[in-house]
């Protein structure tokens, strides 16, 4: 089977200082190798810092590769200028950490959903406003809240309708970067469960950025281990999780909450 | 040090930019000194071109333009046909007495603003806050000719002040105390008109900036920690809110100088307004292009002093600009 | 032995921009011994930061403490002044916010903060403060103290500042310290180096803490007891160990099922929903009280009396209690 992303070599360098100053350079990624199969997930875990973020802003263009290249669906992403890789875009669509900084909070859930339909000037109003409803359904968004603005909804609700918003475009593959971090527990088991569901029946592919190591466990298929801008292991979830190969996983799976906490002493401080 | 250098330098090519476009306004301006001279007939044909060519008005612009940065970097501005002599003296007299008015109100403006703003903030919402607020908004609304004019009928008829001038006859007679005693009726005037004019205003970023602060997270933190109501006010609310406000007072300052003139014009104020309104309406041009540079060099020397408290203020503006 | 702390009956509620008044909290009762770690679980709109600010009366503007008593030290603070408050705040009881990068003051440096602390609350002269403030932070962080004393807040990591705000909550040695979810927005390991930090600091400072958080996991192992929050309800109560292994409460039962399997127990439901709390997370609303549980809309155990009254704490055996109508013969 065909890859439906694939990364080789990418590396992310960002410059700071100007023409007064020293240049400090950032290696934020230092040569990221890796391939998504469609209809899976593919969970990044690691420590603060590790280019986590960076990984998922440079996949879906965002930000542009310092070196290394990128293949989305046979089309080689980093070779096309940027006018063909705005094209690209509607297929990689991201979901953000924080649902009340990443909506805009003048707009209706109506109107947030069916804006990146407007924008890419598909479909006529009509059928732009029935796609809309149809999405905000799909999440399970109560259909009499959908002219509410998004501090009228709880956390959980403004999730889901970060997640209607990127379905908006039909995409391929979704980059989910810390989407259920900031959701209280039982929240996020019910934004997990339409991830679930919604990649049963849309065929999805998720890219799924989590501190969360149980979740990710839970609902990835593979998992890659980062670390400093490196990906230091990856596999399938079962391996990763029950037969660790590096340190830095784990470390992780240490510190993951639940596990063995009582066994861990006090620290000489 | 780089961070100031920076500035400094955008402040010099302000100056140069604005003393360019100055320059060109006013020579573009439909006619020159000599007009008035031109209707009187007795002064002949012969001697008006002659003075023209003194004065150098028959030059090309940019040639003018250069000879005056040259006499600038030999430090003369000039020369005042109106008043014939040099300009800078001229301009030395007057620039004192405006920045006196000017500094002056500037602090007193301050420092009634800051505790009515703080207070007000404190009380946002209730009966003394949306009391204030009336009180700003009503002076807002009045414009700065008509407070002028107003202080100036009501002390007229109260004779309470001095209704115009610096000094009142015989003044070289007292003794100091009383020249101080003096100079301060003088001044009350004056400075009252700016002070109210700026007031609202100031009043009203202070209090903006305050109120965002006391809502602030780490307010309620060291509230939470006991740390006493004044310490909280003072040491953490107005320093967190001090970015704004040091931005606004450098803005202040540029502001408080423009209305000074105005005000100085309509009291009698020896500074500079009175003498560049001259100078506009005679077409005496160097005083003029003095006159609006001194200004812009009290603007940028207000918004560079502005840096300069930022940078000390705000760690960080410092630890960027450090890190540089 | 007397209860270092004794909340009874609170009641607290916030003025909506309405005009409505919603209840925040309801008939919270609970005791602390000295030494002793609560956990107190509790998801958004359970009511949990309220009942943080309730016990040092910092709420916000809109907020109200209707009734109720808050017994600290043998003195009711519900009652005391704003002086006598002040003393207490920092000093016998500390208060950690949520957000370390929010709760200290971006232009002050972290040494001074901790010396404002200490200065507010003894009379030291100027250099004892500065030395005390150096003896916290090197409590508090073993490595690197004279940089971290110097720096601004933006210039130390997220973990670091969230032990900067422990090291300002223990500076005038408080026997209290109730911690509002302090590691929420920090990743695992940081997070365990914080508890591990506090571990340490309660044995040897003999400290009572009161732990806010609305995930479970991270109670397990380090509160001694637990008291669950929903709708501004205490619901249950008891030691850690069977709250969180045998919980007796429909919400709290249904909480703890809907986490993802433990890593360490294999990779049970891969990729299958997870058994969720039907139903949208409470949002208070201006309705009669006492008329009705508030969990009765979720519950997947509700009976018809569940419609008619508040249920009330029932104690099951001599530590834990849990309020619900099926454990009423």
């Amino acid at each position: 089977m065909e890859p439906l992303l694939r990364a080789e070599n990418v590396a992310k360098r960002f410059e700071s200082g100007g023409a007064f100053g020293s240049r400090q350079e950032v290696r934020a990624l230092a040569g990221v190798t890796f391939s998504i199969f469609p209809r899976t997930t593919l969970a990044v875990v690691g420590p603060s810092g590790s280019g986590k973020s960076t990984l998922a802003l440079c996949l879906a263009c965002l930000e542009p590769v310092s070196s290394g290249r990128i293949w989305f669906a046979r089309t080689e992403v980093t070779a096309l200028n940027a006018e063909r890789q705005r094209a690209i875009r509607p297929s990689i669509q991201m979901v953000f950490q924080d649902p009340a900084s990443s909506l805009n909070p003048r707009m209706s859930a109506f109107e947030l959903v069916s804006e990146p339909l407007h924008i890419q000037k598909r479909f006529d109003k009509p059928e732009r406003r029935d796609r809309a409803r149809d999405l905000l359904q799909r999440v399970g968004l109560p259909r009499e809240k959908a002219a509410q603005r998004p501090d009228e909804f709880s956390g959980g609700q403004r999730q889901r309708i970060a997640i209607a918003r990127a379905l908006a475009l039909e995409p391929k593959l979704l980059i989910l970067d810390e989407a259920l971090s900031a959701l209280d527990c039982s929240v996020q088991a019910q934004v997990a469960n339409l991830l679930i569901d919604l990649q049963a029946s849309l065929g999805l592919t998720y890219l799924f950025i989590t501190h969360d190591l149980a979740m990710a466990a839970h609902l990835a298929d593979e998992i890659a281990v980062m670390e400093r801008g490196q990906i230091v292991e990856m596999g399938a979830a079962r391996s990763v999780v029950n037969a660790p190969q590096h340190a830095v996983t784990r470390r992780l799976l240490l510190a993951a909450p639940g596990v063995s906490n009582s066994a861990l002493e006090p620290q000489a401080v | 040090m780089n961070y100031f250098l920076r500035r400094l330098l955008q402040g010099v090519l302000l100056l140069i930019g604005v003393s360019f476009l100055t320059f060109l306004f006013s020579t573009l301006a439909p006619g020159n000194y000599l007009d008035e001279m031109r209707l009187n007939p007795q002064i002949s044909s012969a001697t008006l071109a002659a003075l023209r060519s003194q004065y150098q008005l028959d030059r090309p612009l940019p040639i003018r333009y250069a000879r005056w940065m040259n006499s600038i970097a030999h430090g003369q501005l000039g020369y005042s046909f109106a008043y014939n002599s040099p300009v800078a003296p001229l301009l030395w007299i007057r620039a004192r007495n405006t920045l006196l008015l000017a500094i002056t109100a500037t602090l007193l403006a301050w420092a009634l603003a800051l505790p009515l703003g703080i207070w007000s903030a404190e009380r946002r919402g209730r009966l003394p806050d949306r009391a204030l607020s009336s009180a700003t908004s009503t002076l807002l609304v009045i414009p700065d000719l008509v407070l002028g004019l107003g202080l100036l009928i009501l002390t007229a008829r109260s004779a309470w002040f001095p209704t115009g001038g610096l000094f009142s006859v015989g003044f070289e007679n007292l003794s100091p105390i009383r020249k101080l005693s003096d100079l301060l009726m003088h001044m009350a005037l004056p400075v009252t008109a700016l002070v109210l004019s700026a007031l609202p205003l100031l009043i009203r970023h202070i209090r903006a900036a305050m109120v965002e602060v006391l809502g602030a997270p780490h307010l309620r933190a060291a509230a939470a920690h006991g740390i006493p109501h004044r310490k909280l006010l003072y040491g953490y609310a107005l320093r967190a809110a001090a970015n704004p406000l040091i931005a606004l007072f450098g803005f202040s300052v540029g502001t408080l100088l423009s209305g000074s003139l105005l005000v100085e014009i309509i009291m009698s104020w020896p500074g500079i307004g009175p003498l560049l309104l001259e100078a506009i309406l005679a077409r005496d041009l160097y005083v003029v292009i003095g006159g609006v540079l001194f200004s812009t060099v009290f603007l940028v020397a207000g918004n560079f002093l502005a840096d300069v408290l930022l940078y000390w203020a705000d760690p960080r503006i410092r630890t960027m600009a450090g890190a540089r | 032995m007397a209860p270092l702390l004794d909340v009874q009956n609170l009641r607290v509620s916030y003025a909506a921009q309405t005009g409505q008044c919603l209840t925040a909290l309801a008939k919270v009762s609970f005791a602390l011994q000295p030494g002793e770690t609560l956990g107190v679980l509790g998801e958004s709109g359970s009511g949990k930061s309220t009942l943080a600010a309730a016990l040092l009366r910092l709420l916000p503007a809109k907020g109200r403490i209707e009734q109720g008593a808050v017994h600290f030290e043998g003195r009711n603070l519900l009652r005391a002044t704003p002086r006598e408050l002040e003393k207490i705040r920092g000093d016998r009881l500390a208060l950690i916010f949520q957000e370390p990068s929010l709760a200290l003051h971006p232009a002050i440096r972290v040494a001074e903060q901790i010396g404002d602390v200490i200065a507010a609350h003894k009379s030291f002269g100027r250099r004892a403060v500065r030395e005390q403030a150096r003896q916290i932070l090197a409590a508090v962080f073993p490595t690197e103290v004279e940089r971290i004393a110097n720096s601004y807040p933006h210039q130390l990591s997220g973990g670091q500042r969230a032990r900067v705000l422990i090291a300002q909550a223990i500076s005038c040695g408080p026997s209290l310290i109730v911690a509002d979810e302090p590691t929420a927005s920090l990743d695992p390991e940081t997070q365990q180096e914080i508890l591990a930090l506090f571990r340490a600091l309660r044995q040897k400072l003999n400290l009572s803490v009161i732990w806010i958080t609305h995930n479970p996991l991270l109670l397990e192992g380090f509160a001694d007891r637990v008291l669950v929050l929903y709708a501004g309800r205490v619901v249950e109560t008891g030691p850690a160990s069977s709250v969180l292994s045998s919980p007796r409460h429909p919400y709290t039962q249904a909480l703890l099922r809907c986490l993802p399997p433990s890593i360490e127990g294999g990779l049970a439901n891969h990729k299958q929903c997870l058994p969720v709390i039907p139903g949208e997370a409470f949002v208070s609303v201006a309705a009669a009280e006492g008329c009705r549980c508030l969990f009765e809309p979720r519950c997947m155990e509700r009976m018809v009396i569940c419609t008619e009254r508040e249920p009330e704490m029932i104690q099951l055996n001599p530590t834990h209690a849990a309020s619900c109508f099926k454990h009423v013969d």
